[in-house]
């Protein structure tokens, strides 16, 4: 069974996200540790991008910052290796085509699989243009996360029948940042995917409250939170470990207190 | 050329979030339908002429010729189109599609502000709400575009993210695009982005082409010897290019900005400098550092000002069918004034790009043969902008 499917098969998994290098490399393996200690099941670690498409404005903050403290795909795979055997939780990256593409598909696979790093998401590569990457991909034996939005329609049980890992729910339409209102439509679709495939379902997009993460964890496998981990960084710099961990645990307990459906 | 639907050979693509995926699949189908539709096709003839002014005059620049001493150089006049520029020929089809669609609203990223003027232009006179997201150092450079989008019943929203100009002002429409998407469609001004804008806009665009071809034979009796166009993102060009791409006689000739110049690192010469990566929905070449970051680019010209080119061209250039040139800042403005006095026409600061790389060839080519130059815009908006280059403070 892959780390991945380990972590679901425990119970409802804490996604946390958070970006490389925001503020230093060394502060970001701090509060991967100190979030896993708190309960976090699965970690996302970000890589920063000039042009982050898909992120709203907490997010974009963070990648700003990644890149002035001189954090590149090295630093990831650095960051990655050195957590290896200290960190039990997955370890996926989260980025965008281009630096993966830049870097070289196979030479970034198999250091993925090196440095172990279990997944990755990259949220400007939609199914259907991740023909280009499975190869790589399959021969390191890392998933590559798929993301199913509102408006994926029929697509959604086709790209949930090809998911692995985990299938990566977005919550409500835009870019990530928090959101007060979760589309209600969400547990439908989350039905719909459970009915025709089996794979892990993850929501993400907009979740900061614990209201909100028990709500979901009615349903869904897992809650992916970014932003709101990404605001307590900014707002907390080197010393947002303390804060983080707090943070996760109200989460983790809001999720493991909810009332199956 | 035989492609996968929506490549360019390896180029093309739609590497776009998720969320936008449905409303591409939504506007590839509207718009095979549309094509080949009769009354879309009527509709968007008539505006085209009765409307924006076409067929826009393929214009025999005597003087400049003379002075040049060699081939005729012919101007395609997209200057003269309402609205000033080669824009409005996607704008108004984009438009009719929107309406077809059931869209209400239209959402548009502009550089020098041809683009957000033509949308908010097409937008008023069809009845459709239009936004338009624009970076702030080009509203800064042309300010007279901000109030004339406003003028015109659009919301212009200052882009204050990245380098602020024209590739961050595409981030921001996509943004807003993934929040809104059901009654919203993305009149995306270039060959650029995510399948099927390549590919529409160019057809949109190949009306310039389709005109220039029958106006050379009839003025000339013979293809000409080169079709030279500026490019940015590349839509004029490949407007221009379109209906010559067959005939392998006929050179086709890209002019990227050159900027300062191709080694002071203050350029947008994507074909020259760039390499192959994956941005803003397409595969195709970038400026970019060797981590796979977008480099900041540079250009006087706003329209120019961009770290990308369409997928098409990328195609176009790889299997040799059309080279790419780079021309500086200094040469654009001197040609800019060169223009303006040889044949009393002021061509927009892009345009002036591809008149410094015609002049060049015109030249050292025999007078029987003919170059025809895209002058994609008029240049009523740069005056103040190439005053102040030329060191002379005038304001608008």
């Amino acid at each position: 069974m892959s780390r991945i499917a380990d972590a679901f098969g425990r119970g409802k998994v804490f996604v946390a996200y958070l970006m490389a290098g925001d503020p230093s490399l060394a502060h970001t393996r701090e509060f991967i540790l100190e979030m896993e200690r708190a309960g976090a099941g699965i970690i996302e670690l970000g890589i920063p991008f000039s042009d982050p498409i898909a992120e709203g404005e907490t997010i974009q903050g963070a990648n700003l910052r990644a890149m002035a403290s001189g954090t590149d795909m090295r630093g990831a795979f650095r960051l990655a290796a050195s957590l290896k055997g200290e960190l039990s939780a997955p370890l996926l990256f989260m980025t965008y085509a281009n630096p993966v593409f830049a870097y070289g598909y196979g030479k970034f696979f198999a250091e993925c699989a090196e440095c172990g790093v279990s997944g990755v998401i990259l949220p400007d590569m939609p199914f259907e243009e991740q023909g280009e990457l499975s190869e790589h991909a399959d021969r390191s034996g890392v998933d590559v996360i798929t993301l199913v939005a509102p408006t994926s329609g029929e697509r959604a049980v086709r790209i949930a029948r090809a998911a692995r890992g985990y299938l990566y729910l977005v919550s409500s339409m835009g870019v990530t940042g928090a959101r007060d209102e979760i589309d209600p439509g969400v547990q439908a679709r989350v039905s719909e995917i459970k009915r025709c495939a089996d794979i892990p379902v993850a929501v993400g997009f907009g979740i900061h409250s614990p209201s909100q993460a028990a709500e979901l964890s009615r349903f869904a496998d897992g809650v992916i939170v970014g932003s709101a981990i990404v605001d307590i960084i900014a707002r907390n710099g080197e010393s947002a470990a303390g804060p983080l961990a707090d943070y996760v645990r109200l989460m983790k307990a809001a999720m493991d207190a909810a009332e199956p459906e | 050329m035989n492609h996968k639907a929506g490549r360019f050979g390896e180029f093309g693509g739609q590497y776009v979030p998720e969320t936008l995926m449905q409303a591409l699949g939504e506007l590839e189908r509207a718009y095979l339908y549309c094509k080949y539709d009769r009354k879309f096709n009527d509709e968007l003839d008539y505006l085209l002429r009765e409307y924006a002014g076409r067929p826009s005059p393929l214009y025999f620049a005597e003087n400049m010729t003379r002075k040049l001493g060699g081939a005729k150089v012919y101007l395609k006049r997209e200057d003269m189109n309402h609205t000033g520029s080669h824009k409005i020929n996607n704008v108004l089809g984009q438009a009719l599609l929107a309406k077809r669609m059931g869209k209400t609203r239209i959402i548009a990223e502009t550089g020098a502000g041809q683009h957000g003027v033509a949308a908010a232009t097409a937008a008023a006179l069809l009845g459709l709400e239009c936004e338009i997201f624009m970076g702030r150092e080009d509203t800064e450079r042309q300010a007279l575009n901000v109030y004339r989008m406003r003028l015109l019943g659009a919301e212009v929203h200052e882009v204050r993210t990245g380098t602020m100009t024209l590739k961050d002002a595409v981030n921001e429409t996509m943004r807003e695009w993934t929040r809104r998407v059901s009654d919203t469609h993305y009149a995306l001004g270039s060959v650029m982005g995510p399948h099927p804008f390549p590919t529409l806009v160019r057809d949109f665009q190949s009306v310039i082409s389709r005109e220039a071809k029958a106006q050379i034979l009839e003025k000339e009796a013979r293809l000409p010897a080169a079709v030279v166009a500026c490019v940015g993102g590349g839509s004029n060009a490949m407007g221009a290019f379109w209906h010559f791409i067959g005939d392998g006689g006929v050179r086709l000739i890209g002019c990227e900005a050159a900027g300062r110049g191709l080694d002071t690192g203050r350029h947008a010469a994507t074909m020259a400098k760039g390499r192959v990566g994956i941005f803003q929905g397409m595969k195709s070449y970038f400026c970019q550092d060797g981590n796979g970051q977008i480099a900041p680019v540079y250009s006087i010209s706003a329209g120019l000002d961009y770290p990308g080119i369409g997928p098409e061209h990328a195609w176009l250039s790889v299997s040799r069918r059309a080279e790419y040139v780079s021309v500086t800042d200094d040469e654009a403005v001197d040609a800019f004034y060169r223009l303006s006095r040889a044949e009393g026409i002021i061509p927009a600061i892009e345009s002036a790009h591809a008149v410094a790389h015609a002049e060049r060839l015109a030249g050292a080519l025999p007078r029987d043969e003919s170059v025809i130059v895209c002058l994609s815009g008029r240049g009523d908006k740069d005056v103040a902008a190439i005053a102040r280059y030329r060191g002379e403070d005038i304001h608008e």
